[in-house]
């Protein structure tokens, strides 16, 4: 089954876990396998209507999911699927 | 928050490196009972695209390598630093914006003449940032330069 690497600062939502482990058959239902498990997540992940977050990124392997087929990218069991929060910001003024 | 000399350092010197633009990296450690020990650090190239001098962004590939980097070393991503050049070292409304529960992020306050302030911030409950204390560890806790 396709595993999940959550990243080390949503790690306090999941009990220190660092991978999640579920048949998926789409990137999508992945990471919602994973929300509905550890609930505490699914507002970082996801905003109110349920849409990925736009400063959460998604990896197959090395492949960002956008240049797939977004969260409907197909799965297969040895797939290894990275949730990568963007890190931006600077003084800005 | 306990600082070791050799992290304080590498991040000092990026800052001052990059001076006039900004420069970014992530720092590693251990922490237990709510303490953090930050050990080393590791400096990654400012993607930002246009001026540097008051924006960053560290790309998804270089957050990866940063997370393999400490699985393999047996230590914990712990946070993110970056310069303030001729700015303080407070977060701005772009620093808040993308920021992460659990992480710390140090900003080097940096001017022509070198480092003029360290500082580190974490999230609250609130979403707004608190400023951490800044312990300096003893030498004894210095580890070999990192690269990822």
């Amino acid at each position: 089954m396709a595993q999940l690497i959550i990243p080390t600062p949503l790690r306090k939502f999941t009990e220190g876990q660092s991978t999640f482990a579920q048949e998926a058959a789409t990137v999508g239902s992945l990471l919602k396998g994973l929300a509905e498990q550890h609930p505490g997540l699914q507002p970082h992940l996801f905003d109110e209507s349920g849409t990925l977050r736009s400063f959460i990124r998604v990896y197959v392997g090395d492949e960002d999911i956008h240049a797939l087929q977004g969260e409907e990218t197909p799965l297969n069991s040895s797939d290894e699927v990275s949730i990568i929060p963007a890190i931006a910001g600077g003084c800005g003024f | 928050m306990n600082l070791g000399q050799d992290a304080l350092l590498a991040m000092t010197k990026d800052a001052e490196r990059a001076f006039p633009n900004e420069c970014c990296g992530f720092f590693y450690g251990h922490e237990e009972g709510g303490e953090r020990r930050i050990l080393a650090s590791t400096a990654v190239e400012n993607r930002k695209e246009g001026d540097q001098r008051r924006r960053f962004l560290i790309s998804d590939l270089d957050y990866m390598r940063a997370e393999r980097h400490a699985a393999k070393t047996g230590m914990t991503l712990l946070g993110v630093y970056h310069s303030h050049p001729l700015h303080p070292a407070i977060p701005s409304e772009h620093d808040l914006a993308v920021a992460l529960p659990f992480f710390s992020y140090i900003i080097v306050s940096v001017q022509p003449e070198g480092t003029h302030h360290v500082r580190s911030w974490q999230l609250d409950n609130q979403r707004q940032f608190s400023e951490e204390t800044i312990l300096h560890l003893p030498a004894k806790w210095r580890v070999k330069p990192q690269h990822i």
